[in-house]
């Protein structure tokens, strides 16, 4: 990925920038020109909460070159309080416990590196919420 | 809008071709199919193919291949959808014979995938790269995701999706042109080695060369080029969300069955009307998602339906009798024409030991990414 690319997605990535729809109210994930649900063009830019719930994952053995050295690890679609969903690696977590329905925070990450430059790329990743007793 | 059919079909070996080029294995399946029809000419060629700039460095396929074939001049181009890109090729020449502006085109597939140095990463660009991909998912984890989804809301589990691979192997074992002619017990699927959770190396389609063609015209041309042309009832396109995250049941996959409802009307059929079908099993999951999305199964039902044997040869409604995806090979352009290939045999009755006996009626399904584009063709034999 080159390197202009990665800034502009910064907002989504860093920021988890959505936008919700003045029409039909809708919270989609990364912000979009149009929304998906109504079409309507008239998007207010809001920010999710960095938590969420995992609705489906999978638990990856055979990775892309880039990420071979993480084997095995989690990705799951979290669907976070303000009904976005969105794709991301589960951290430090008990991998048979990634299951739907566990609860998450998402906390900022280093995702990548790519190229030759090796640029750090971030995100967010999901991390299972501590119980207190 | 002309009536339009099949009059000829060619088509590769699928497998690790080491000894063929993409430009050899084209040329080797359109040549199968112009001699079938005796065909001299062509009016234009449609061309699947996913993602021949990246697995071998050739883009512009349209011009090389005509060329290559000694077609230069005709009108060609190449279509993407993914790995539904061979599905599209068909829609696309079907579009152009029926509208009247050509009566003899090719449609066919290829993809050269064992060149390739990094297949899982080229694979994955037909997710969302900046959703999805980003976050180190493969094509197999999309698809896993997809499985614990239908697990967790019908109660589907690892041994339904292996009965899917010993079904898809049992048929594959049957096909000369297929990758793997051998059969798989269910032990030997389930403890095969893990991809991605709950998906193992024997849920998964494999690594393909390969190239599949047919020529179409309209239906009152046919009898020029065979004697047994099979038409075309229907063909229809359809797209869904591109990102898992977006769809509102990540167990169902929408496209597949907008594309069949739009098939369906088309024809003037339903799903009880049809005798044999090939979906696009890439992977196990895949074939129980679309069996219900097609309506030949209920919904939630999907999971018994190759346990059972009501899809295995024999049964109520066989599906994949090529050896599927899994086992007939998968080189992502060239599936949608070995799908209608499969049909095209089976309704000419020329299938062999896999032959459905008196099937008239059949559907080829074919999808792109993790569903995002699925098309649907219905044939019926003349």
């Amino acid at each position: 990925m080159p390197s202009p690319r990665y800034w502009r997605e910064i907002p989504s990535r860093f920021r988890l920038e959505a936008v919700r729809c003045h029409g039909c109210g809708k919270v989609t994930y990364p912000a979009r020109r149009v929304c998906p649900q109504c079409r309507g063009g008239e998007l207010e830019t809001i920010h999710l909460s960095p938590t969420g719930t995992v609705v489906t994952s999978t638990v990856i053995h055979v990775a892309p070159a880039e990420f071979a050295m993480e084997t095995p690890y989690a990705v799951a679609v979290i669907e976070t309080p303000e009904g976005a969903r969105l794709m991301a690696q589960v951290a430090d977590a008990d991998l048979s416990n990634v299951r739907p329905g566990l609860r998450v925070s998402l906390e900022f990450r280093l995702i990548r590196q790519e190229g030759h430059g090796g640029i750090l790329c971030y995100g967010h990743k999901a991390v299972p919420e501590v119980v207190h007793a | 809008m002309r009536d339009v059919a099949i009059v000829s079909a060619g088509m590769t070996q699928f497998g690790e071709l080491w000894e063929s080029s993409l430009r050899d294995l084209f040329v080797e399946a359109a040549v199968e199919a112009l001699r079938g029809a005796k065909a001299d000419h062509l009016d234009a060629i449609f061309v699947g193919n996913m993602s021949a700039g990246q697995f071998v460095g050739q883009e512009h396929l349209g011009p090389l291949l005509a060329d290559q074939l000694g077609m230069v001049g005709v009108p060609a181009g190449r279509v993407e959808s993914a790995c539904a890109s061979g599905g599209l090729a068909l829609r696309t020449a079907f579009v152009e014979v029926a509208s009247g502006m050509s009566d003899l085109v090719l449609a066919a597939g290829v993809e050269k995938m064992t060149d390739a140095t990094d297949v899982t990463e080229v694979l994955a660009t037909a997710s969302d790269q900046e959703t999805e991909a980003y976050h180190g998912i493969t094509f197999p984890g999309l698809y896993a995701m997809i499985a614990r989804a239908h697990m967790a809301a019908h109660g589907t589990t690892e041994e339904d999706l292996s009965w899917v691979s010993v079904k898809n192997h049992r048929h594959g074992a049957l096909n000369p042109k297929a990758q793997f002619r051998s059969q798989v017990t269910l032990e030997e699927v389930m403890r095969s080695s893990m991809v991605a959770e709950p998906l193992r190396l024997l849920h998964c389609s494999p690594v393909s060369d390969g190239a599949a063609a047919v020529l179409l015209c309209p239906l009152d041309q046919a009898k020029r080029y065979t004697d047994r042309p099979v038409r075309i009832a229907a063909s229809a396109l359809a797209t869904g969300s591109m990102a898992l995250a977006d769809r509102k049941d990540i167990a169902f996959l929408d496209a597949v069955e907008r594309s069949a409802q739009r098939a369906f009307h088309q024809a003037g059929m339903g799903p009880t009307d049809v005798q044999v079908a090939e979906v696009h099993d890439c992977f196990a999951i895949a074939e129980i998602c679309c069996v219900e999305a097609l309506g030949l199964v209920e919904r939630g039902k999907g999971n018994a339906a190759a346990r059972t044997g009501y899809t295995a040869l024999g049964g109520c409604i066989p599906v994949n009798t090529s050896g599927g995806l899994k086992a007939k090979g998968h080189p992502v352009g060239a599936t949608g024409i070995a799908q209608a290939i499969e049909i095209f045999e089976q309704l000419r009755g020329e299938a062999g030991e896999r032959q459905v006996k008196g099937a008239r009626v059949g559907l080829a399904q074919n999808m792109g990414g993790s569903g995002a584009s699925s098309v649907v063709h219905i044939f019926e034999g003349v």
